[in-house]
């Protein structure tokens, strides 16, 4: 069971990262392979820490990723993608999304927000790739599209073709918001360079 | 077709295909979405009751009238149906019938981890144990022919790393069932002592024909592999075991009461070393250490939380070293302090108008299972107690009895407007026939909003959303008995503040009900509002209200503009006037 791909998608709750999860998953499915997907609703939705899980392989057992078993982090938030980060393999990559959102024990001045996020994750991980998606979201023509545009980001990333994603996201996303997600997921997908 | 399926729709689906046509639940999570989902099925009906008790007496009326139903419900929730599941264990079903009891290892969204596989031993009714969605989809459909065959409810048991994780599943058509016949019966279904003493002795007789059952069902199945280690789990837990240790001998036991005592013993000859893993109670481990067998369990697997599969290696070569678990990658901890993110109520949530309103007012409040809860937290930490759905109401009789009318002075009970319905109603009866003056607050936003926006008697439409007659909270209050009923905007605090002083200072029982939407269903989006820094004193006064969109920078405050759904609280408390609409007049 070694050839199992593990991807975490980590954000604050409301983020979309649910949405994202779901059609990764349908993504890979057309592809022939086995897929579990493991997600946390009630509280969680609420503005806390979420984390939802996709595994993909031949033949996946548990729908949960052990710890420091990641090969994938997609990461909503800066602060969050920190917190995930000992999920990440150490040759694992990082694709974070550079939007910071304060917790509440932060705007109530009971805890700080670590100034320097992105150093102390460049400093633990060789693959980061960060990108400003809330900018081109607005682009796109919607704030709330951040969740697609990091899903392009991702999609360039995995060696699963393109018309496969657009087809799934044709099928998840409601048609009156189809056209804001498919730019927001063209500029998700060519923000990725390396 | 195969199809990608959390385990929650594949027991709608598993209903579906069975050929149901009954579906009750009140929501709550992780069990929320079988009966959304069953809602999209036409063939089915489906509701939301009032509570589980009513949802469970709902679907054994479908069944003793010939029609399959499927109640479900979270592990909490079988507390609350506890009172007919154990007498329904003596009448048995005619048509079958399923309760699902969605546990929650973890708590992700829960006020305790109980394992209700003890309530299927103690109600002596079957457990079936699914693994993943495509099992969840198939037990659900054999639980009710298991129902059918043993003249016995069945529950399935599922946890939220089953309910909410997605696996590929076959599906299938539906096998439509004509409703069957219906006989009255009344030694059998009325259980007056007399006949309740020959229903005992058929659920004792049941469960010995159920135990043979258990010896040759394929629910129950072994997969033989090295035979030095031999682990008996159930439910994900399985597939912990699969993927961590992919070298041992497994039994897995989809069924788990009764439980297989010869095939279990026959297994534990076989192996070398016998392991049982399975999350929260050493339920299935007390069984076989009373059948005298040599196990390793609690010993070494934790009683509380989840388990997880690298908990599972690496306690199971402690104990025992060569176990050959999969290779795994050493996690490397962080150095660095990431301040915690706990959920918060949302911006323009309407609790936060009264929350604000109660921690100013420093009273003590009995608070109950819902959004609000949240209001327990900093900045608002209005909460006092929280302890289960529709404790609020009879703690704060409670608190009055034990201290006295002047404590109940400075004390308010609040609940939501589903969770009243559900189970406060009965505890407002109380305030007003034992002579409390209990204030209480019914936060009615207008919807079920923990769980995920789902309706409730009080907002006038079913779960398949069709239009009904919704419930009048105002008359309901003055026709259990209390004449003081106020209803306010809780986002006029000066109104609500005084309402509040006034209900408090008031010796007998008021209701206030505080009304505004759900941020999250209210449609009308405002323009944010902005903080003007010229006028900001920073004395910091809106940070109070906990909304997550206003942070503090440098010695002022910020608005995030993104965030903000110019709900205008803010500017209500704001001494100075710095905060205003984006656009506004005064700009
Ligand atoms: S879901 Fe609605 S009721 Fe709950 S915290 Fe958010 S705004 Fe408030
Ligand atoms: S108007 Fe003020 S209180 Fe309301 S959401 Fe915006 S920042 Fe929060």
């Amino acid at each position: 069971m070694t050839d199992i791909t593990n991807i975490l998608i980590v954000g604050v709750g409301g983020q979309g990262t649910i949405l994202a999860s779901r059609v990764l998953a349908g993504a890979v499915q057309m592809t022939g392979q086995d897929v579990k997907v493991s997600e946390i609703h009630g509280m969680a939705q609420r503005g806390g820490s979420v984390v939802t899980q996709v595994r993909y392989g031949k033949e996946v057992a548990s729908p949960i990723i052990p710890e420091g078993e990641a090969d994938i982090i997609l990461a909503f938030e800066k602060l969050e993608a920190l917190r995930w980060l000992p999920y990440l393999k150490k040759d694992g990559s990082i694709l974070i999304n550079d939007q910071r959102i304060d917790p509440m024990p932060v705007v109530v001045g009971t805890a700080q927000y670590p100034s320097d996020v992105l150093d102390i994750i460049k400093k633990e991980r060789k693959e980061v790739f960060i990108i400003n998606g809330l900018g081109k979201a607005v682009e796109a023509g919607n704030g709330k599209a951040v969740n697609v545009v990091l899903l392009g980001l991702l999609a360039r990333y995995l060696k699963i073709d393109k018309q496969t994603w657009l087809d799934v996201i044709r099928e998840t996303v409601p048609s009156k918001l189809l056209e804001v997600n498919l730019k927001a997921f063209e500029a998700g997908w060519n923000s990725f360079d390396r | 077709m195969k199809k990608l399926l959390t385990g929650n729709e594949a027991i709608a689906r598993g209903a579906w295909e069975a050929g149901v046509v009954v579906c009750t639940a009140y929501p709550g999570t992780p069990s929320t979405e079988i009966t959304e989902n069953a809602a999209k099925y036409d063939e089915m009906y489906a509701e939301w009751s009032p509570n589980e008790k009513v949802a469970l007496e709902v679907g054994l009326g479908a069944s003793i009238a010939g029609g399959r139903a499927l109640v479900s419900m979270k592990h909490v929730g079988v507390n609350v149906a506890a009172d007919p599941l154990f007498t329904l264990s003596y009448t048995g079903v005619n048509a079958g019938l399923v309760l699902v009891s969605a546990d929650d290892p973890g708590m992700h969204s829960s006020q305790n981890e109980q394992d209700n596989r003890h309530f299927g031993r103690a109600a002596k009714i079957p457990v079936l144990e699914p693994a993943d969605s495509q099992e969840a989809k198939d037990f659900t459909k054999l639980a009710f022919d298991i129902s059918e065959m043993f003249d016995t409810p069945v529950m399935l048991r599922t946890t939220t790393r089953v309910a909410h994780s997605q696996s590929l599943v076959e599906l299938a058509d539906r096998e439509e069932k004509e409703t069957k016949e219906y006989q009255k019966n009344p030694s059998k279904y009325v259980m007056i002592p007399a006949n309740a003493r020959h229903r005992h002795v058929v659920v004792e007789d049941r469960l010995i024909k159920l135990k043979d059952y258990a010896e040759s069902t394929d629910l129950n199945r072994v997969e033989w592999n090295d035979t030095k280690m031999g682990v008996i789990t159930s439910g994900v837990t399985y597939q912990y075991v699969k993927e961590a240790l992919p070298e041992v001998s497994i039994l897995k036991l989809g069924m788990t009461f009764p439980l297989p005592r010869k095939m279990i013993i026959d297994f534990a000859d076989k192996v070398d070393q016998l392991y049982i893993v399975e999350e929260l109670e050493p339920f299935i481990e007390e069984y076989v250490t009373s059948w005298g067998l040599d196990v390793h369990g609690k010993d070494t697997f934790p009683l509380i939380g989840e388990l997880l599969p690298e908990t599972i290696a690496s306690k199971m070569v402690q104990t025992f070293g060569d176990c050959s678990p999969r290779e795994t990658t050493e996690p490397n901890q962080l150095q660095y302090e990431v301040p915690p993110r706990p959920p918060v109520l949302c911006p323009g949530c309407p609790h936060r108008g009264l929350f604000y309103v109660l921690n100013k007012l420093k009273v003590t409040v009995a608070g109950d299972i819902g959004c609000y809860t949240l209001g327990c937290l900093a900045p608002l930490k209005a909460i006092d107690t929280t302890i289960c759905m529709g404790a609020s109401i009879g703690t704060a009789i409670g608190m009055e009895k034990a201290k006295g009318k002047d404590f109940a002075r400075n004390l308010v009970a609040v609940i939501g407007d589903s969770t009243f319905i559900h189970s406060g109603i009965t505890a407002l009866v109380d305030v007003v026939y034992n002579k409390a003056t209990t204030t209480t607050i019914i936060l009615d936003n207008r919807i079920t909003a923990m769980t995920g926006h789902q309706h409730n008697p009080t907002t006038g439409f079913t779960v398949k959303g069709e239009p009904t007659k919704e419930i009048d909270l105002i008359l309901l209050a003055k026709a259990v008995g209390v004449e003081r009923v106020q209803v306010v905007d809780p986002f006029e605090l000066d109104e609500l503040e005084k309402i509040v002083r006034e209900e408090l200072a008031a010796e007998e029982p008021s209701v206030i009900i505080t009304q505004r939407n759900c941020a999250l269903i209210d449609k009308s989006r405002n323009s944010p509002y902005i903080v003007s820094a010229a006028a900001c004193t920073g004395c910091l006064r809106c940070l109070k209200l906990g909304c997550p969109c206003i942070a503090k920078e440098g010695k002022k405050v910020r608005i995030n503009l993104a965030q903000c759904v110019g709900c205008g609280l803010c500017a209500t408390v704001c001494p100075s006037e710095a905060i205003r609409k984006e656009g506004g007049a005064n700009d």
